[in-house]
């Protein structure tokens, strides 16, 4: 395990010499007596696209410029330098902060930002000139999901370097911030991740041992998982091997968070590695609403319109799990919640559901592998 | 059965029985019309010699009257002309007398308002006028009057000699009248103030009956030319003027009586015009009979072909004087003068003048504000009928990209022969299509040099601005990238922050 700790100091490396690398781009436009000014790829949606082979979406090649010279862009151009000036000092000196402190903190430089959505546009644009994302920056969102299970981490935050902490000492799960997403992974009894929607089925699942009766690691998402907890996902399929099991909600709402965490959003396209592209979304689907006789409400109209957009979406043509599923919820028109399950008894959805979940034939795209 | 009574009036009773219809409407516009009519006469007086007006006016308190009003005493004092003693008790005590019956600019129309003023004076306090005057010969004259309303004929009461050591000429005329002064104060101080906007080579003073004193400097002693007398044009009679003439004149053929009585009528004209209306060339005028006179008079209206009045009987402020009245009294941040070609309605001719202030010292109303003249007199009341107003409000600002509620003061001055206006009382100008097509062509004109200054001022506006953000965030940019970049010296961005100064129109 050495080794993934040197791969996080090299990282951080990495991203320090990248925000010194733009510094000195500028510094030198400026010493030569020009206008500084950049370029980097556009966000814009014509330049979204799906990319089939890394099974996310990503950005095309058009790249959008930024000059110092022009009187829209000086603004946001200086805002960009300063993201840049403060991630590199909080990075160099392995402090943390949140996208809300950030927007504050510029105060401090008489670098207003008009709203907070301002300036998580500019970080943003660090992420997309720089390629990293912005926890790798330092910069956290406010949002947090937990984790349960029998992981020893090894922090690498200032303070507790050395120590390391197993991921079940607190039962109600440990928050999924900076100082766990930085730490390295020690050791773990684990042989699967399950992601679960919804903390009041985290909890019950922590209730009653889930991890040691499925060796798995429990991640509650918390809704739609935050960037973090994806690109958390992805190491610990990635770093430990471990097969990663998706359950939510059996309605098209629920569906998206699990492609989210399998393929990304299109938000984060100028991204890598935040998704899990071999993941998979155990449930509910529309036929467990059949095979289980689950109580149900029906679909109302937003459902129905999302469903539509959802089947045309790129990233449920790779599984035909996906079509197959939406098909069905289009024509018993219901849908279902993963508490439904309790109509059989508290433990049913442990005992039975789950099991059965797990044991199922692995999609047969994410079969591939590794 | 009763017998109807049928009795003479003289003009003096018709006016006495009729001062409405002069402005004389009630104690407080009545104070304020007094004062305008005098010092208009006096103004009239200098202007017509090329003297620079010296204009002093005190109103003082006399006595109590009823609750409302007070008795005060008027006494206005010119360096005018001056009038030949003869013609004293005529000119101040018989209404309808007066010098103003030829054809020229002048402030009064009818020789009316200073003999109102007088006469309303003397109904109300019951007191003499006392009239002192010299035409800068050997000797001052002053005579203590009244009028005899019934006969419209002055009454000497007193009569001084005194010698004239200093050729002192002009006019003091000194009377009392009854009003109610702290209501009419605000009209009157403005009539002052405006008074001397179109009249920058007048220095005006005036003392209040509580001994203030408003005093108004001249800016330049520079006059517009004095206005030539003019015959009445064809277009402009009426049967009545037709009457006068043909009583009056010496000639005894119709071609010799248009050409010798009217303007801008010669041998072919007359020719011409006879043939059109049917009548001798040789047909004696005073051999017309009445419903010739009148066909005469319809025919001298239809006929096309007259030339048009010329422009001489006219005493316009010009450019330059009415650039430096509005700046002596408003000191606005940018003006803008036009003045109009002459132009003509019913046979008068008449000329539009026009400034347009902005910022400095013009008043912020959120809305323009409209200063009006006609023959050098301010127009103070129902400005919303008025002409101008109705052509300001009409125009379709945004194209100027003008809005009302920037400091914008637009003065109008017309002036003719005989301003149009739509009552006696003076104060506001009819609404006549020649009228209104010349006041919104010097409207359009000004408006738009004064969106050529907008414009450059939003520019130099817009430059500052850029060049405050560039100074703003280089700067920053400079100092964030010298500590990303590990640097210690700073670069150099001064020649940056000129280059923004001297190509300050590139990707803005």
């Amino acid at each position: 395990m050495a080794t993934k700790k040197a791969k996080i100091a090299e990282k951080k490396l990495e991203v320090i010499s990248r925000l010194k690398q733009f510094g000195t781009q500028i510094y030198d436009q400026l010493d030569e007596g020009a206008f500084p000014s950049i370029t980097m790829p556009s966000r814009s949606t014509e330049n979204i696209t799906y990319d089939p082979t890394l099974r996310q979406y990503i950005l095309g090649e058009n790249r959008v410029g930024r000059s110092a010279r022009n009187i829209r862009h000086i603004r946001p151009f200086t805002q960009l330098a300063w993201v840049a000036f403060f991630s590199n000092e909080l990075t160099s000196q392995r402090k943390t902060s949140t996208l809300r402190d950030v927007y504050y903190s510029a105060q401090a430089y008489e670098m207003t930002f008009n709203d907070q959505q301002e300036s998580n546009n500019i970080i943003t644009d660090l992420e997309t000139l720089t390629g990293y994302a912005r926890e790798e920056f330092s910069i956290f969102p406010e949002e947090r999901s937990a984790i349960f299970g029998d992981l020893d981490i090894g922090y690498t935050v200032p303070g507790y370097e050395g120590k390391s902490v197993n991921l079940t000492s607190h039962p109600d799960g440990v928050l999924i911030g900076p100082a766990v997403t930085s730490s390295e992974f020690i050791k773990t009894t684990a042989d699967k991740v399950i992601a679960i929607e919804k903390g009041a089925l985290f909890t019950r699942f922590i209730e009653e041992s889930v991890h040691s009766k499925h060796k798995s690691l429990l991640i509650s998402c918390g809704g739609q998982a935050p960037r973090q907890t994806r690109s958390f996902i992805r190491r610990l399929h990635d770093e430990l091997g471990l097969p990663v099991y998706i359950l939510t909600d059996g309605d098209p709402w629920g569906m998206h968070i699990a492609q989210v965490i399998i393929s990304g959003s299109a938000n984060a396209a100028h991204l890598r590695d935040l998704n899990t592209p071999d993941a998979v979304w155990s449930g509910v689907w529309a036929s467990d609403i059949i095979d289980y006789k689950l109580p149900t409400d029906p679909l109302d109209e937003v459902d129905i319109k999302r469903l539509y957009e959802l089947q045309k979406d790129p990233r449920y043509q790779s599984d035909p799990i996906w079509q197959r599923e939406i098909k069905l919820f289009l024509k018993i028109k219901r849908k279902t919640e993963l508490e439904a399950f309790s109509r059989y008894g508290l433990t049913y959805i442990v005992d039975e559901y789950l099991p059965a979940k797990l044991d199922q034939k692995p999609q047969e795209n994410n079969r591939k592998k590794k | 059965m009763g017998q109807a009574s049928f009795e003479e009036i003289s003009a003096s009773d018709f006016f006495y029985r009729n001062r409405d219809i002069a402005g004389l409407t009630n104690p407080s516009r009545s104070i304020f019309v007094a004062i305008r009519e005098v010092v208009e006469n006096s103004l009239d007086a200098a202007e017509s010699q090329k003297i620079p007006p010296d204009v002093y006016v005190r109103l003082s308190f006399e006595a109590e009257a009823t609750k409302e009003t007070q008795i005060y005493k008027l006494r206005v004092e010119d360096n005018g002309s001056g009038i030949p003693p003869r013609f004293i008790p005529s000119a101040f005590g018989q209404v309808l007398y007066g010098s103003k019956y030829k054809l020229k600019q002048a402030r009064g129309t009818f020789g009316l308002g200073g003999k109102m003023a007088v006469l309303y004076g003397q109904i109300t306090t019951h007191q003499p006028v006392t009239v002192t005057s010299s035409t800068g010969q050997e000797k001052i004259y002053t005579f203590k009057l009244m009028i005899d309303i019934q006969r419209n004929k002055p009454i000497i009461l007193d009569r001084k000699v005194l010698i004239n050591k200093e050729n002192w000429h002009g006019t003091i005329i000194e009377f009392t009248i009854e009003g109610d002064y702290l209501r009419a104060m605000t009209k009157i101080i403005e009539y002052f103030k405006q008074t001397a906007m179109v009249n920058p080579y007048a220095n005006l003073t005036f003392v209040d009956p509580k001994g203030r004193l408003y005093k108004f400097n001249r800016a330049t002693t520079v006059m517009p030319e004095p206005p030539k007398e003019t015959m009445p044009h064809p277009y402009g009679v009426d049967v009545e003027l037709l009457q006068r003439l043909i009583q009056i004149t010496e000639h005894t053929t119709m071609s010799s009586f248009l050409r010798g009585h009217f303007h801008r009528v010669g041998e072919i004209t007359a020719q011409k015009f006879l043939e059109f209306a049917g009548i001798q060339a040789n047909k004696n005028p005073k051999k017309l009979s009445h419903e010739e006179i009148v066909r005469l008079m319809q025919n001298l209206k239809k006929y096309k072909d007259f030339l048009p009045p010329d422009a001489s009987c006219l005493s316009p402020l010009g450019e330059e004087l009415l650039k430096a009245g509005v700046t002596k009294e408003l000191n606005p941040e940018y003006l803008v003068v036009h003045q109009r070609k002459p132009s003509t309605y019913a046979g008068h001719p008449f000329i539009v003048e026009m400034a347009m202030a902005y910022g400095g010292g013009v008043p912020k109303r959120g809305n323009f504000v409209i200063y009006r003249f006609a023959n050098k007199i301010p127009l103070l009341y129902d400005e919303a009928s008025d002409v101008s107003y109705r052509v300001i409000s009409a125009m379709n600002w945004r194209r100027y990209k003008v809005s009302p509620d920037m400091p914008i003061a637009i003065v109008v001055h017309i002036c003719s022969t005989k301003v149009p206006y739509k009552t006696v009382g003076k104060e506001f100008i009819s609404d006549r299509p020649e009228v209104r097509k010349e006041v919104a062509n010097a409207l359009r004109e000004v408006s738009r040099q004064i969106q050529h200054f907008l414009a450059r001022q939003e520019h130099v506006h817009m430059e500052k601005k850029r060049l405050g953000i560039f100074s703003k965030y280089l700067p920053k940019i400079a100092e964030f990238a010298t500590n990303l970049a590990g640097k210690e010296k700073k670069p150099d961005i001064e020649k940056l922050l000129k280059s923004v100064q001297k190509y300050g129109n590139e990707e803005s």
